[in-house]
């Protein structure tokens, strides 16, 4: 179990972390430049925080009112680095041995460690001559050897294309099941954590907000930057009216079909919840057409509904192709919205 | 032909390049840490050496360990030795030369090596110690050879500072550089010939084996 509560000023930039994790994988998921990896760092022991308190199963890695601040080498937290950090001038062999300090263990505790990760053919290789998938294992089987309580992974797959992307994650996931502690996963990309993590805390410009688990960080993220890390696509600003919201931008009034609370502000729509409907009805608006893009897989129409004031955004739709192209009117057409399917948020 | 000066100028360069190496690779490393304007002071202090000529090095020198200045009768009244005038008062010369050279190229490999392998180190539960001999220092190699080697050229070569804080006293204080100026002086053309041509050996000698090295590990790491 980790718990952190921790700030920290950087220039102008205020860092403000708080969240506890049990042993499970939590997300740490926010834009790029929102304080991630510093979090990560500060939990390693990397980066000293101004103030606050770190402590992981018990043991209080950081504490300034206590005046405690373990070394990184005591930590026992394993850091899977971006590009893994695995040691240039040494063979795999000798990177997974560095980490084992035992130098009567170090022999079979590697070889262990090498046939775990499917490693022994590539024993000698130094770390430039190992492929995408042999860096990872590595990396991996370094950090379970030096044995810790904790594993961070820094936006494990970011320069990585999306095919090895999807092996190297597979492996990671694998690994990561057998791991007792607590694993933070720290990343920008929803899928990613949609796929591996349970629960979530988003971090908003150096803040993070109440740990979401996955069904309300999809279903009601209750801030906006929660709302966009999830991938939605519409704001508008909103202005509650009972159980419904009036959107003046657009013009729009939707029924919410639940009480809208009086703190909300803002409203936000997935584009693939814009649905094309044949003409007037509950929550039915007609719109303008202003631009078509066609995706790989997708039409991404942008519309402007009728109602809209000068300077107003557009509202993006996202639906199949082919759905797109039975649409016998493309320049005005009725969409709906379903009242569950609107974002009510602060 | 007495050899002298080619062992003397060789155990010089060898000693001062020696001292050098810590003293540039330690200081690279202690700077790196500090906040930016203290930095930026120590930076011109400690590289100033390098653009002086070397005569105004040497005359500093003599001001600082000169015999009737405070610090040499000190060691002249504790160990009953002369800071100048002997063949090892050459190294404190070339040290203060050769050292900007060092200081300087080792402090760029540092600044370019990789933080999070150290912070990988650490986070393995290696020492600072340990990480900085067996991952920064193999990591920056490239850059710690090329300064020693500048460093030792410099050594090599220093003529300015050494001939005032160490004179020419033939088979005591003579170094390559000092020699054939001395005896091109005294009007022995082929006196100096002799030893320019054994200059010329040397330092060629040096840059092949030095070439010869990095093709070696270049060829080693693929």
């Amino acid at each position: 179990m980790l718990s952190v509560d921790i700030r920290k000023k950087m220039g102008s930039f205020r860092l403000e972390v708080r969240f506890e994790a049990e042993n499970e994988t939590l997300a740490l998921l926010g834009a790029s430049g929102c304080g991630k990896s510093v979090t990560l760092k500060c939990v390693a022991g990397i980066l000293k925080p101004d103030e606050g308190k770190i402590a992981l199963d018990g043991v209080t890695l950081y504490d300034s009112a206590a005046k405690v601040n373990l070394p990184p080498q005591r930590r026992q937290v394993g850091y899977l680095f971006q590009q893994y950090a695995l040691f240039p001038n040494m063979t795999v062999r000798q990177n997974i041995g560095a980490a084992i300090l035992d130098k009567k263990a170090r022999k079979t505790e590697t070889d262990g460690l090498l046939r775990r990760f499917q490693l022994e053919e590539a024993a000698e290789l130094k770390p430039c001559q190992l492929s995408g998938g042999q860096q990872q294992r590595t990396a991996l089987a370094r950090i379970l050897a030096s044995r810790p309580r904790t594993i961070l992974l820094d936006e494990p797959f970011s320069a990585l294309d999306s095919y090895l992307k999807y092996q190297l994650e597979l492996e990671l996931t694998e690994t990561l099941e057998d791991f007792p502690g607590t694993v933070l996963w720290v990343s920008h990309d929803r899928g990613e954590v949609f796929r591996n993590c349970r629960r979530v805390c988003v971090l908003d410009h150096g803040k993070s907000q109440r740990t979401l688990t996955l069904r309300e960080l999809f279903h009601q993220p209750e801030t906006e930057a929660a709302a966009r890390l999830s991938g939605c696509k519409n704001y508008a600003d909103a202005v509650p009216k009972g159980t419904a919201v009036f959107l003046p931008e657009w013009g729009m009034t939707l029924d919410c079909g639940r009480p809208v609370p009086e703190t909300v502000r803002r409203a936000g729509i997935r584009a693939h919840h814009v649905m094309i409907t044949a003409g007037p009805g509950p929550n039915a608006f007609p719109c303008h057409v202003a631009r078509v893009i066609q995706d790989v897989f997708a039409a991404i129409v942008l519309l402007r509904p009728e109602g809209s004031v000068p300077g107003a955004p557009l509202l993006r739709m996202e639906l199949d192709r082919e759905a797109w192209s039975a649409v016998p009117d493309k320049d005005r057409i009725w969409i709906s919205i379903q009242p569950r399917d609107i974002l009510l948020l602060k | 032909m007495d050899w002298y000066p080619l062992f003397n100028s060789l155990r010089i360069a060898a000693i001062s390049t020696a001292a050098v190496f810590f003293l540039g690779i330690f200081s690279a490393h202690w700077i790196a840490k500090l906040p930016p304007s203290l930095k930026g002071l120590l930076d011109v202090a400690l590289t100033l050496p390098m653009v002086l000529p070397p005569t105004v090095v040497g005359w500093l020198l003599l001001v600082l360990l000169g015999p009737r200045r405070p610090l040499g009768i000190w060691v002249q009244a504790a160990f009953g030795v002369r800071l100048v005038m002997t063949w090892w008062s050459a190294v404190f010369a070339t040290v203060v030369v050769a050292f900007p050279l060092m200081y300087r190229t080792a402090r760029g490999a540092f600044e370019n090596f990789d933080r999070s392998l150290a912070d990988a180190g650490r986070t393995l539960g290696r020492s600072n110690t340990w990480v900085f001999w067996r991952v920064q220092m193999p990591a920056c190699r490239q850059g710690i050879l090329a300064g020693s080697v500048l460093a030792f050229a410099r050594a090599l070569g220093e003529y300015g500072a050494t001939s005032m804080l160490a004179g020419y006293t033939p088979g005591r204080t003579a170094t390559i550089s000092t020699t054939v100026y001395q005896l091109w002086r005294t009007n022995d053309d082929a006196g100096a010939f002799r030893w320019v041509l054994v200059n010329v050996a040397v330092s060629a000698a040096f840059l092949l084996a030095v070439n010869l090295l990095e093709t070696q590990q270049r060829g080693g790491r693929r």
